[in-house]
């Protein structure tokens, strides 16, 4: 790992003078659980470290209204545990649970997590399926705007992500069918259903693991769930081999077909 | 460099590190405490677990620095002077290892995962150990070792 300078800056308002007087090659840190593996492969070589640890006010999860708000720098074992997100969106404490294990669930942060935009993690389904808002140190952001590419996110230098609003579904449930050395997903999928009988917009569907340019709705899928939302009405509707991604972990055939099993367990989970 | 104030299994400790140092090569090279060990580069064996107030994290994928003020507990932490605490109790007895080179960070991540929970069950420690490789045992021992040192724990 090449040096760097570090910062532990405890306040949001200093992180953002840190980063912006570091420029180009200041980068964030949360739980240091991609950054710090990054940087030991040399894979990165930033002049300064700004650790968001020591800002005490990131953390936290608030259920406000019709919505659970989860600080930036909480983590997912906080995520696991909390009766507020266990109490309004089960699927998403079970999603947290599963990241990685416990020791990467105790440092690693939901902010750092989305920021990073890996193709295979996993709350970028649960940003996408439930709809989330991305509030950062300068703006609102929709999930629907937030998640560009592999890697990629609506961030602007200099932007700081604060917390991630998600709206309370009436069902939801994710699965994944995970890497069994990582648990990164190799295919997840999270299905979520607001208000009764709505049209169109009333199911969401969001696949992680498995597109070519990172995490993505599933139209086809969503469309049929919102006239029936079984198992059985989506069946033969998962996104085709060639819009998605092969690897050495599984094909893009394989993907394709783990999507429509992963949906189908993912819609008889969520009842 | 920047100077970190921790407190090491129970002891005061105040080290110079560079940035970029991290939390195990302090625990190995400048501490000396050589029971935490290193068997990846990649954050994904748990050959280095030790406890940072209170809970497992890997030593590898932290720096110094961002452990400057906590508590922090290695593997030769636990023993009560030749007392061994009652989870290394049941490595021994259930013979929870092979070559011994995974056991420090098992036996971490195992104090951490049964610390108030006696009654694991073994689904709930096969899942609690998923960041824990061990290549030797096939596991079936370490599993057993850790639902009887649970127990001996009382949570
Ligand atoms: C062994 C292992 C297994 C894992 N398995 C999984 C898995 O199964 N599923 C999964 O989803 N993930 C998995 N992860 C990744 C893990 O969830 C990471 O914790 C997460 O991706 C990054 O979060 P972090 O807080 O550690 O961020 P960091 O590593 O600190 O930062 C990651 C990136 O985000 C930026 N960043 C951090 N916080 C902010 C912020 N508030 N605003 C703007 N930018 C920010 C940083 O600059 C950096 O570029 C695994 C990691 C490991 C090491
Ligand atoms: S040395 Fe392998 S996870 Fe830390
Ligand atoms: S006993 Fe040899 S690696 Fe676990």
């Amino acid at each position: 790992m090449y040096d760097f300078q570090y910062h532990r800056p405890a306040s949001l308002a200093d992180a953002a003078k840190l980063l912006q007087s570091a420029g180009d090659d200041g980068k964030l840190m949360a739980g240091g659980q991609t950054l710090i593996p990054t940087l030991k492969q040399r894979l990165a070589q930033p002049s300064a470290v700004i650790d968001l640890g020591g800002i005490k006010d990131l953390a936290g999860i608030k259920v406000d209204g019709n919505a659970v708000m989860i600080g930036a720098l909480t983590t997912h074992s906080t995520v696991a545990s909390s009766k507020d997100v266990a109490g309004k969106i089960k699927a998403l404490a079970q999603l947290a649970e599963g990241i990685g294990d416990r020791q990467v669930r105790h440092c690693g942060t939901i902010g750092g997590s989305i920021a990073n935009n890996d193709p295979a993690a996993d709350y970028p389904a649960a940003v996408l399926a439930l709809n989330a808002t991305i509030t950062t140190n300068q703006r609102k952001i929709a999930a629907d705007e937030f998640f560009k590419g592999l890697f990629e996110t609506a961030l602007k230098p200099g932007e700081i992500i604060t917390s991630v609003s998600f709206p309370v579904p009436e069902k939801a449930a994710y699965v994944k069918f995970p890497n069994p050395a990582s648990r990164y997903a190799i295919v997840g999928v999270f299905v979520a259903r607001f208000g009764s009988g709505g049209t169109g917009g009333g199911v969401r569907v969001a696949v992680t693991g498995a597109g070519q340019g990172g995490v993505f709705r599933a139209h086809k899928i969503e469309e049929a769930l919102s006239k029936n939302f079984s198992a059985k009405a989506i069946e033969g509707l998962h996104p085709p081999a060639s819009s998605l991604n092969g690897d050495i972990h599984a094909s893009a055939e394989y993907r394709s077909h783990l999507i429509g099993v992963m949906a189908k367990r993912a819609v008889a989970a969520a009842g | 460099m920047p100077t970190v104030n921790l407190t090491v299994n129970g002891k005061a400790v105040s080290a110079n590190v560079e940035a970029r140092t991290l939390l195990v090569n302090l625990i190995r090279e400048q501490l000396g405490l050589t029971g935490t060990h290193v068997g990846c580069d990649t954050s994904q064996c748990g050959a280095c677990v030790v406890h940072v107030d209170g809970k497992s994290v890997k030593a590898c994928t932290m720096l110094a620095v961002q452990a400057n003020g906590s508590k922090v507990t290695t593997i030769e932490g636990l023993a009560n002077g030749d007392k061994l605490h009652p989870m290394q109790e049941a490595f021994r007895e259930h013979h929870g290892l092979q070559c011994g080179f995974c056991t420090p960070g098992m036996v971490m991540s195992a104090v951490c995962l049964a610390k108030g929970h006696p009654n694991l069950t073994e689904k709930e420690v096969r899942e609690g150990l998923e960041g824990n490789i061990c290549r030797c045992t096939g596991y079936h021992n370490i599993v057993q070792a850790v639902l009887a040192g649970a127990k001996a724990m009382g949570g």
